[in-house]
């Protein structure tokens, strides 16, 4: 069920816009600002709240991989591995935090706490290798910078 | 306008306009593609279509295009065999097959399909990706549709067909890059009545026929048969396969006036009442006054039709709506034309007479289903066809585009463009307005939709032709918004360039039927003067031989009834028909208490039950027959496998039993011969069935004496199919009613009305049809199958009624009880057919919500509805798009009898 502040959130959106479904992609992110995530009981209720099929809403939030329909945890990291963070050695901070949190792209930290997942491009080539943890960008990154990081998010 | 190309340095007549690849395949040229198809247009996604295009004779370099997304010009050069361009599409192709499962073996598709023909015609044969491929869990998409994700090259026809064309909203693209996945947003039953569509729109076995699973035989070990739909009136083109004496599935048959490239879901799926168990395959007769009876062989039951009709000189006949014209007529030459009766209810011969009467005393022409598709604003009055007669709901779907899409084209998009024309129109629609007493499946995409009931759709039909023509009947009384609405529903009409007026028979209203017809006929009145097109005017009936049965002039059977039979002899002859859902149960004992009744029908029912004579029919998959459809189209069907030894074709019964009563009048004949002395009979049948027409049917001239063979030169197993029984090979079957064979040897590339199936050499899927169509998407070769009997008259008496009728009053504590159609378990035959049983919803009283409220009802509570002569039970559903004092009933609830419908009944909630 969503929350009276999501649907009071989405509906405010939807004033923005001549029509309803241009405010879909609106919709989901306010359900996962609040939610982490889209679960399927969700996106039922977006699509009913907004007026559209749920197979099409469903389209739009499968596209983007910023929307996640499945479980996250309380942090997403994004890890870029484009050219220029591939070229500067991505890769070693891959190991490097799955080392430190024993996790791969795709996975969730046994407590919950972090997710990691790949980005196509984080747009920070000059500092490249980058990541995002939350709204929070770290770049120039090497393996031993990520303990720092890591603390700050704790 | 004809214009000519060069296409690798051959000169080829195309229509300027339209694009390289439908432009190559008119000409018969081989031009691999995916995503393009001609319905749906290009879009230039699979890049599959790559050809060279050249700027001049002097430019050796040139420009890879592709094909779907350039326009025809004059003089313009393209090469399909250009090294580079063929390079490319090899590369194309590879790409698209990077993540498919090479599974033909133990797919559905296999030696059908579209991508693998592609394969073969690119020339690419060796893989070089060595990964893993991305795979995907499938859905249970319900009775009719299996899914297959694996299989997907992603060219996104599956969508485009589904949303696009067919206004569907339950399947989608979902994903992106690697990730695609086509289906619904979870596991469910896909809810367009067109979802089978997608087995032909599917290029590769993603989405296939769960039914023909069932008993799967390969394309080319089906014996199939060109056959017309017999599900509703429209009369749609199909193609029947058959294997070991059981119709496995029903394909398009290609038909550009009627269903094009299309068949709605009824159609397809709704043939294996023809494998049902419960089929009369066995003569049986009773004696009179015993409760069993016995089977008998064909020797006695002829021996005793001949006495059952000997001894009685003034038998009475019953047709049916669901035989064809030729069994309807050996049945009139056997009783006479005195005691023919027609086999439908009072209600609906007065229907059909309202019908009927508009075709033929009005100025109106009905269009083909191609031409409603081309009408740009419509008025829809009392039915919603997405029950009634599917493909008409959906050739609707496209006449709502075509005012915006004529924004498009004088913006200089040309209309295959379809991502710029879906780009430019977005969401306009043209005008379409429906006015019916509950909410329809096309409210989505009306322009305004009104709920009323008939009496209240009527007045505002004949409100629209008063503004449009003075002469037409005004409604007094008329509430100011009806009034308003009538303006713009008038202004919409006559600003069009090709207005229509769709009603018909399922609205169960006769002063509808006329109010249609008398806008249609203002209209024709207000354009009479100037250059614009005729108005048009469409009306379905209820079954697929509703017209032709009726061009043979019967009795209403009412009168028959009424009179309790006086008059007429002891003997009664009932052809596949029902009595019991046609006439009141005591009305019907009445008539047959005291005589003597043979049946001739394929189904049992209440009336076969009775008979003291039953005999075997052949159904429509194992005879020939000519249907006629609701726009007075005549069509042959054609077995797609012989009877059963015991059973016979109606006409073929009927023609053997008058001749073994009395021999002298009835000598035996062919089924030609039946024709050529049915449209002799026949006024309307009389110009266009010319012997000469008719002997093309069944006669072999035409294919230098030989016959066309039903199964395909690869089908396999024929020495075998019968070897546990004898090993010697039994010759085929004959068949002396069609110029098919039921053999693989014969002349093997007919054209028109006698294509067996669609195949040509590369060409194994369904799009083989490219190779059988003058124009792609145009007439097919050898002209499309049927002739039109009805034309209207030049100039008419006008078709107004005298008055308008009053406005519906509502009765307290009465309602209005309307006949339902439903697409599924509203038709009798298709109702023995497990997959549509399987979609057919629980039968409810739709109910207005606030009369449900001031009953003390929620959804699914029961209710009974009593009036003199019927009392039901059942639960109900309350909408608020419905109109208050009026309840909607579902057609066709086996086992619930005869209900004179509309009635006024009083409606309770049921005692628990």
């Amino acid at each position: 069920m969503l929350s009276d502040q999501v649907q009071k959130e989405i509906r405010g959106e939807l004033e923005h816009y001549p029509t309803p479904r241009a405010a879909c992609i609106e919709a989901l992110k306010i359900v996962q600002k609040h939610e982490r995530w889209v679960s399927d009981e969700a996106l039922q209720e977006v699509a009913a709240l907004i007026g559209i099929a749920a197979a099409e809403l469903e389209g739009v939030a499968t596209f983007y991989n910023l929307i996640y329909r499945q479980p996250v945890g309380e942090h997403v990291i994004l890890l870029c591995d484009s050219v220029s963070c591939w070229l500067t050695g991505c890769e070693k901070i891959r190991s490097g935090l799955r080392e430190r949190l024993g996790v791969d792209y795709g996975q969730t930290t046994a407590d919950g706490r972090y997710t990691l997942l790949p980005m196509a491009c984080l747009g920070n080539c000059d500092h490249a290798p980058s990541l995002m943890i939350d709204e929070d960008l770290h770049q120039d990154l090497t393996p031993e910078a990520l303990d720092g990081i890591l603390e700050e998010v704790e | 306008m004809r214009i000519r190309i060069l296409v690798d340095g051959k000169s080829f007549g195309v229509k300027q306009g339209d694009n390289l690849l439908h432009a190559c395949l008119s000409n018969g040229l081989d031009l691999p593609y995916f995503c393009w198809h001609p319905l749906l247009g290009s879009v230039g996604s699979c890049r599959q279509c790559a050809v060279k295009s050249y700027d001049s004779e002097d430019d050796q370099e040139g420009r890879m295009v592709m094909a779907c997304m350039e326009s025809a010009t004059q003089g313009c050069r393209i090469s399909i065999d250009d090294p580079e361009a063929v390079r490319f599409r090899a590369q194309v192709i590879e790409w698209l097959m990077v993540n498919h499962p090479h599974d033909c073996a133990v797919c559905d598709e296999g030696g059908e399909c579209h991508l693998q023909d592609m394969t073969v015609m690119t020339g690419h044969d060796h893989r070089r990706y060595r990964f893993t491929k991305s795979t995907h869990r499938n859905q249970d998409l319900g009775p009719f549709i299996n899914h297959e994700m694996n299989r997907c090259i992603t060219c996104y026809r599956c969508v485009r067909f589904y949303r696009d064309y067919a206004g569907g909203e339950d399947l989608n693209a979902f994903g992106a890059h690697d990730r695609m996945y086509f289906g619904r947003q979870s596991d469910g039953t896909l809810e367009s009545p067109f979802s089978g569509n997608l087995v032909e729109v599917c290029p590769t076995g993603v989405f296939t026929d769960k039914t023909f699973k069932a008993h799967y035989t390969r394309k080319w070990d089906l014996q199939t048969s060109p056959s017309v739909c017999v599900h509703c009136s429209l009369g749609c083109n199909t193609l029947l396969g058959e294997r070991y004496g059981e119709v496995r599935r029903v394909l398009n048959r290609y038909n550009a006036d009627v269903n094009g490239y299309l068949l709605c879901d009824r159609g397809r799926f709704g043939y294996d009442f023809v494998n049902s168990e419960q089929r009369i395959r066995e003569p049986h007769g009773r004696q009179a006054g015993a409760a069993a009876g016995e089977d008998l062989d064909q020797e006695a039951v002829l021996e005793r039709c001949a006495s059952l009709l000997k001894t009685d000189n003034s038998l009475v006949g019953i047709g049916s709506p669901r035989a064809s014209l030729e069994a309807n007529f050996a049945l009139r030459e056997l009783v006479g034309a005195d005691h023919f009766y027609s086999g439908i209810s009072a209600q609906e011969y007065e229907l059909e007479g309202a019908v009927l009467k508009a075709l033929r005393e009005g100025p109106v022409r009905t269009p083909s289903l191609r031409e409603v598709e081309s009408a740009d604003a419509v008025l829809l009055l009392g039915e919603d066809p997405t029950d009634s007669a599917p493909m008409l709901a959906l050739a609707l779907r496209q006449s709502v585009r075509q005012q915006p899409l004529r924004e498009a084209m004088k913006a200089g998009i040309p209309q295959w463009h379809d991502s710029a024309v879906r780009g430019m129109i977005q969401d306009r629609k043209g005008p379409l307005f429906v006015a019916t007493p509950v909410a329809t499946a096309l409210d989505d995409i009306a322009t305004e939709a009104l709920r009323a009931a008939p009496d209240d759709v009527a007045r505002l039909g004949l409100a629209v032709a008063h503004v449009i023509d003075p002469q037409a009947p005004a409604v007094g009384g008329l509430a100011a918004a009806a009034q308003a609405l009538a303006k713009r529903i008038a202004a919409a009409l006559l600003s069009a360039e090709r207005p229509l007026v769709v009603s018909g028979t399922a609205c169960g209203s006769t002063v509808v039927i006329q109010a249609a017809a008398a806008v249609a006929t203002a209209l024709s009145v207000a354009r009479a003067q100037t250059e614009v097109d005729p108005p048009l005017l469409f009306l379905t009936l209820s079954e697929c031989n509703s017209l032709g049965l009726a061009l043979l002039n019967p009795k209403p059977l009412a009168q028959l009834l009424k009179s309790g039979g006086k008059g007429v002899g002891g003997t009664a002859v009932v052809l596949e028909n029902d009595l019991f859902r046609r006439a009141p149960a005591e009305q019907v004992d009445a008539l047959l208490e005291g005589r003597s009744l043979v049946v001739l029908d394929h189904v049992p029912h209440a009336t076969t039950e009775r008979a003291h004579l039953v005999l075997p029919a052949a159904t429509f998959a194992e005879s020939s027959g000519t249907l006629v459809n609701n726009e007075g189209r005549a069509q042959q069907f054609h077995a797609a496998l012989a009877p059963a030894a015991a059973i016979r074709p109606s006409w073929s019964w009927l023609r053997g039993a008058h001749a073994a009563a009395r021999p002298l009048e009835a000598p035996p004949v062919s089924l030609e011969d039946l024709r050529n002395a049915c449209a002799a009979a026949t006024p309307e049948l009389a110009e266009v069935w010319t012997p000469a027409a008719t002997a093309e049917q069944t006669q072999t001239l035409r294919y230098a004496e030989e016959k066309v063979p039903r199964a395909s030169f690869r089908a396999s197993g024929r020495t075998a199919m019968h070897a546990h029984l004898n090993v010697h090979e039994p010759s085929p079957p004959a068949d002396a009613d069609s110029a098919l064979a039921f053999t693989m040897e014969g002349f093997s590339s007919p054209d028109g009305q006698l294509i067996p199936s669609y195949w040509a050499p590369g060409w194994n899927s369904v799009q083989a049809l490219n190779k059988f169509q003058s124009e792609i998407g145009g007439e097919q070769r050898g002209g499309d199958p049927g002739v039109r009997l009805i034309e209207p008259r030049a100039a008419g008496p006008s078709c107004y009624p005298d008055a308008a009728p009053a406005a519906y009053a509502a009765r307290d504590g009465e309602w209005l009880v309307l006949a339902l159609p439903r697409i599924f378990g509203g038709e009798e035959l298709s109702n023995g057919s497990p997959a549509l049983q399987e979609r057919t919803p629980e039968a409810r009283l739709v109910l207005h919500a606030e009369d449900g409220r001031a009953l003390g009802l929620e959804d699914g509570d029961e209710v009974e509805v009593s009036a003199p002569g019927c009392s039901l039970r059942l639960p109900v559903t309350l909408l608020d798009d419905a109109v208050p004092g009026v309840a909607m009933l579902p057609l066709g609830i086996p086992g619930k009898g005869y209900l004179a419908l509309p009635l006024r009944a009083s409606i309770r909630r049921a005692p628990a």
